[in-house]
């Protein structure tokens, strides 16, 4: 670990000003991807503001039917809390599907949306890697790409997969991430929180520089739905996904009212499918709608060397997770 | 109590210290005024260190000295004999030169005074390379430059033609990949010099083998050293050769004057500390149209590393396991760049065991009966490759016990035709098979004048239970409670004790401490018959010693009164007893798993539900822990099968899965429902209690029976481990090619 500097703020105001506009300077929150990396020397950060002791640790619903959750939520007492298992299974369901027990314990809301890819050339601190290095290469094209690799969303300029589960969740429910700059407060939708690599993999995201995110709103939940969160992987626990389904659907009788679906560790950001959503409304519940949706999903999708099971097992988690939410 | 002791069940005497974390483990270890060792790891496979550009480093704060190939003590080679009590796996010392053999080799060490300190600076040393094509793999070792004969090869009969004339026939090859051992604790060393003396905490499973290797590695006398390793967090195979960080950290504090400690980062333990290696191994087998094997031939490759030749002996098994007069059993090694390869729990018999099991399962297939009936009927009652009788061998009981436990009647055999919701079931089988031995063991035991029993011996307990048995042993003997026992196991300077790998610790320690603590009461009366004694008037022989209590016709007396009327602190024994007469029999460990799994093609699931596993390892000391044992390997031969490969970059022979979270084994949640069965035939010809150890066993067959079942699941036959859900699934679109 190289020597940094330490600021611990009492404000979200403070620590936007400690932080301020230096690229090398990050927030502390939980730190199980921040020390990780610093750990093994991937993120040099001179400056580290410790945000831990801001007040954003509730769990709010908003008159309007939103539910507002603080930056520093951590994940395991967002996936418990009441309101969300009932109102937003799904996000409950995801939040338990990632990590461990305690990394969950320390993984905070704001830092699980801010988490950095598990690409191993991006952890390897030697590979070529765009994100790690702009224009060095992709070392992942052409390599070892099997399970933390992304079919959707890639460009030739970085491949890797979002890691996150909460995320995919979020995506799905639909949601806004408040952030406060020197300027004050201002509002991102969560879709378009995160950036696609394109050619600049390593802007990840829509914060600038020193913004801080202090809350996630989750829109409000869908009158009459089911929701469910399947996560595919080669062990039962503590794997990333390598293909994920998250899904909202409200029926009406048999034919499906509306339904949201978004996709984790298949894309490189949480993978909102709005195209597929249109196809199932009206159409009653059954394997082929869901087998269409998926094809759907897929339709863009760019098989790498190790990765191509990846298209069928998305479809497979879509069409699963569909068929037991509408069973 | 004495009666049964031995194959009770006791709890560890050591688990108190381990779940309250008063256990010191070797990294626990702080003497006065300690520095930290870090490695500086090569960044490329192979080539040559052309610069280090140590600027930076030296100016990082508490940075004591720096080590590398410009800048180190020369030292000796380790003639690397086990049988001299000197081997080690990767026999070139670190920084002995410029060249780099494989990815995450140590190229520099950087002492600090703090591990931040040091690690801070190792980041900021700066290697540049003359890099050379790295070989990546088996397949690119075997096309660049073929392979070299390995050992342990066997033939008998003429098993080329009698496969030509038989019935039935296959002919397949099987592959299995790295696996790393990934014990929980990281390889560390503290290493501090008091004058001409070197003492070392090492996480080891031989404590004596390291000690003679560093008197070599630093030409000074055997007892100057003294290593200790009183707790291990497992090693798996992986502690029981010294590798380089120990060396880098006792030369570090020679050159510093200051104890040094070096830990082995997680990533580096995929690289510099050994490996189970890649296989490639084809097995035709042939049968009479009884289905009676006529020929049976293993030819493996395994790749092994630039600097050592590491044979894994995945034939090892087939020479005796069935029944059959012409065999051929060969071995040969590839170069790659890779570090060197070691021992991980059961050498060549897991990987190899994969590959005859699948072959044996599907030659059954072939010849058209079911597979439990096939081993039956081809067993073998004697070992034909040495023409020994076994000691004892009840596979055939195993197997037929475990298939009845588990409801193998209810199996249909047509693959995928026992299916429940979205689920196919699979029943699998395989055999499982162990080499039993045993080695030449020291042992003292001192009866003390408080009450107590004080053990020692220079073997170590791995997180098996050694400590436990030891005391029960003890106890046996003696009649003293467990409670009353204090073994001490991990130190050089005890009595000579084996090395903690073979499963062959239970059989090699027990006797000798058996011996030793007869001795010691041997001692105890004749101190009580001498004149000064309690019982000056009885002859030795005629005193009776049970329960702490010395008797006579009636009188009795606590041994520790008699002691203490002579102020004796103690009465010793000391032991030595033998090893393995192999000369008239043959000593095999033998069992069967049964595995059921579930596939679900609708989300391309895989899942091991349930296993029972029959082991035949002679008498079980310790039920408990006997268990625990097979248990472990069971979940550990689940990884092999369904999740265990260090991946490597094929370009350049970089591992990339080098973590705890990428690098894949069986997490609590995978785990199945698993029933062992103990068969409890003690083998007299082995020991005076009758066990073999149990150790390893349990991983062999496991991943076979896997495939098997999964076979019988999906009709779909895996021959390359481990068989994930993309080797399961149909419909995968073709990649683009980058
Ligand atoms: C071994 C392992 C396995 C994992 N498995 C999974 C998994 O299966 N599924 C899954 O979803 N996740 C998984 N994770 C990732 C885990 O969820 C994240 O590490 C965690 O959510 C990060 O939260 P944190 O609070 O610890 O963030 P930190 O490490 O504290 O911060 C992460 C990043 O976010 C920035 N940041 C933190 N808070 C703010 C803020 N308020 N505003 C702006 N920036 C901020 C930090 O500067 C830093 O760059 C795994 C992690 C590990 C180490
Ligand atoms: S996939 Fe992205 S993170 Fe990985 S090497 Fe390529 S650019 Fe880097």
């Amino acid at each position: 670990m190289r020597e940094f500097d330490y600021a611990r703020a009492d404000s979200a105001r403070q620590a936007v000003s400690s932080h301020g506009t230096n690229e090398q300077a990050a927030y502390l929150a939980g730190g199980t991807t921040l020390l990780d990396l610093v750990k093994i020397d991937i993120m040099r950060p001179e400056q580290v503001v410790d945000i831990n002791r801001l007040d954003l640790n509730e769990i709010e619903t908003l008159n309007d039917g939103r539910t507002r959750i603080g930056a520093l939520v951590t994940n395991t007492a967002l996936a418990r809390d009441e309101r969300i298992t009932r109102d937003y299974a799904v996000l409950s369901e995801a939040l338990l599907s990632g990590a461990s027990t305690q990394l969950r314990n320390k993984a905070t809301t704001a830092g699980n949306v801010m988490q950095r890819v598990r690409c191993p050339y991006f952890r390897d601190g030697v590979s070529p890697c765009n994100k790690r290095e702009p224009g060095s290469g992709c070392a992942a094209i052409g390599g070892y790409n099997r399970s933390v690799h992304a079919v959707l969303g890639t460009s030739d300029k970085c491949i890797a997969t979002h890691p996150s589960d909460m995320c995919v969740a979020m995506a799905a429910i639909g949601a806004t991430v408040q952030v406060q700059g020197p300027e004050g407060e201002r509002e991102i939708d969560f879709l378009d929180f995160h950036l696609l690599p394109g050619d600049t993999p390593w802007k990840e995201h829509a914060l600038k520089e020193n913004e801080l995110i202090t809350h996630v709103t989750l829109d409000a939940p869908i009158q009459g739905s089911r929701s469910g969160y399947l996560k595919l992987r080669d062990r039962e626990s503590y794997q990333f996904a390598l293909a994920s389904s998250a899904v909202i659907v409200a029926l009406e009788g048999n034919t499906i009212r509306e339904a949201r679906i978004a996709l984790g560790g298949v894309g490189t950001k949480p993978w909102r499918v709005k195209e597929a959503e249109q196809a199932l409304k009206g159409q009653p519940a059954n394997e082929q709608s869901f087998q269409k949706a998926a094809d759907i999903v897929m339709r863009d999708a760019t098989p790498y060397e190790h990765n191509a099971f990846k298209i069928p097992l998305g479809k497979q988690a879509v069409i699963r997770n569909l068929t037991t939410q509408t069973a | 109590m004495s009666d049964s002791i031995i194959g009770a069940g006791p709890r560890r005497i050591d688990g108190r210290l381990k779940v309250s974390g008063a256990a010191p483990y070797a990294a626990d270890h702080y003497p006065d005024n300690m520095a930290y060792g870090y490695g500086v790891f090569s960044t490329i496979a192979s080539g040559r260190v052309t610069n280090i550009d140590l600027s930076e480093a030296r100016r990082s704060p508490g940075v004591i000295d720096i080590f590398h190939h410009g800048h180190f003590p020369s030292l000796y080679h380790t003639p690397s004999s086990m049988m001299q009590g000197n081997k080690v796996e990767e026999t070139r010392l670190p920084f002995e030169d410029d060249r780099v053999y494989y990815e995450g080799q140590f190229v520099a060490l950087v002492v600090a005074d703090s591990l931040e300190n040091a690690r801070a600076a190792a980041y900021k040393v700066k290697v540049s390379y003359d890099e050379e094509k790295a070989i990546a793999n088996l397949d690119q070792g075997v096309k660049a430059h073929g392979t070299q004969k390995g050992k342990g090869n066997h033939s008998r009969g003429n098993p080329g033609a009698s496969f030509e004339s038989a019935a039935h026939s296959i002919d397949y090859t099987y592959a299995t990949p790295v696996e790393t051992h990934n014990p929980m604790e990281m390889h560390a060393t503290v290493a501090s010099w008091r004058g001409d003396r070197l003492h070392v905490y090492e996480s080891s499973q031989g404590v004596l083998q390291e000690k003679g290797a560093l008197a070599k590695i630093f030409g000074i006398a055997p007892n100057q050293i003294e290593v200790e390793s009183p707790f291990i967090g497992s090693g798996f195979g992986s502690k029981l050769w010294m590798w380089p960080h120990a060396v880098t950290a006792a030369a570090a504090s020679r050159e510093t004057g200051r104890p040094v400690q070096v830990v082995v980062p997680r990533q580096q333990m995929f690289t510099t500390t050994g490996h189970r290696p890649e296989t490639r191994q084809r097995l035709r087998l042939a049968t009479d149209n009884q289905g009676r094997l006529v020929s049976v031939r293993h030819e493996s490759i395994n790749a092994t590393s630039f600097t050592d030749q590491y044979v894994e002996t995945c034939g090892s098994v087939t020479k005796s396991l069935y029944s059959c007069d012409n065999v051929l059993v060969s071995h040969e090694t590839t170069r790659v760049n890779r570090g060197t390869p070691t021992s991980m729990r059961a050498p060549g018999a897991a990987p190899g065991l994969f590959a005859l099991e699948s072959a044996i399962d599907e030659m059954a297939i072939e010849a058209g009966i079911d597979p439990v009936e096939f081993r039956l009927n081809n067993y073998a009652d004697r070992d034909e490759s040495q023409d020994l009788p076994f000691s004892s061998n009840h596979i055939k009981d195993a197997t037929r016990q475990a298939a009845e436990k588990f409801g193998w009647s209810k199996r249909t055999p047509e693959p995928g035709s026992m299916r429940e919701g979205n689920e196919f079931v699979g029943y699998g089988m395989a055999a499982c098979n162990w080499e039993a031995m045993r080695f030449p063991c020291d042992a003292r035991v001192s009866l003390r004048a408080d009450g107590t029993a004080y053990v020692t011996c220079a073997t170590q307990d791995i997180g098996t239970g050694t400590y436990t048995i030891v005391a029960q042993a003890v106890s046996d003997v003696t009649g003293l409670p467990l409670e009353r026992i204090t073994v001490k196991l991990g130190d050089t300077s005890y009595p000579e004790g084996p090395l903690s790998g073979g499963s062959w610790t239970t059989a090699t320690t027990l006797p000798a401490v058996a011996e030793a603590s007869r001795k010691a009461i041997e001692q105890l009366k004749s101190h009580a018959t001498s004149g000064q004694g309690a019982f000056s008037d009885v002859a030795a022989e005629d005193l009776s010693f049970e329960n702490g209590q010395l008797s006579h016709n009636g009188r009795a007396m606590d041994y520790t009164e008699v002691l203490g009327a002579q102020r004796l602190a103690s009465a010793d024994g000391e032991a030595h007893t033998g090893g393995a007469d192999t000369s008239k029999y043959s000593f095999r460990s033998f069992g069967a798993h049964f595995v059921e799994v579930r596939w679900d093609p609708g989300i391309s699931n895989l899942r091991v539900s349930r296993v029972v596993s029959a082991i035949d390892v002679g008498r079980a000391i310790n039920t408990l822990t006997a268990r625990n044992q097979v248990e472990g390997a069971v979940v550990m031969g689940l990884g092999m099968a369904h999740f265990e490969a260090t991946d490597y970059d094929h370009r350049n022979a970089r591992p990339v899965n080098n973590n705890y979270a990428e690098y894949l084994v069986a997490t609590h949640a995978d785990q199945p429902e698993i029933d062992v069965i103990l068969l409890d035939n003690p083998d007299y010809e082995f020991n005076e209690y009758g066990a073999r150890g149990i150790g390893e066993i349990g991983i062999t067959g496991m991943a076979a029976a896997v495939a098997n079942a999964v076979y019988h699941a999906t009709g779909k036959r895996i021959r390359e481990l481990p068989i994930s859900k993309d080797k399961l699934m149909e419909g995968i679109p073709e990649p683009q090619r980058a």
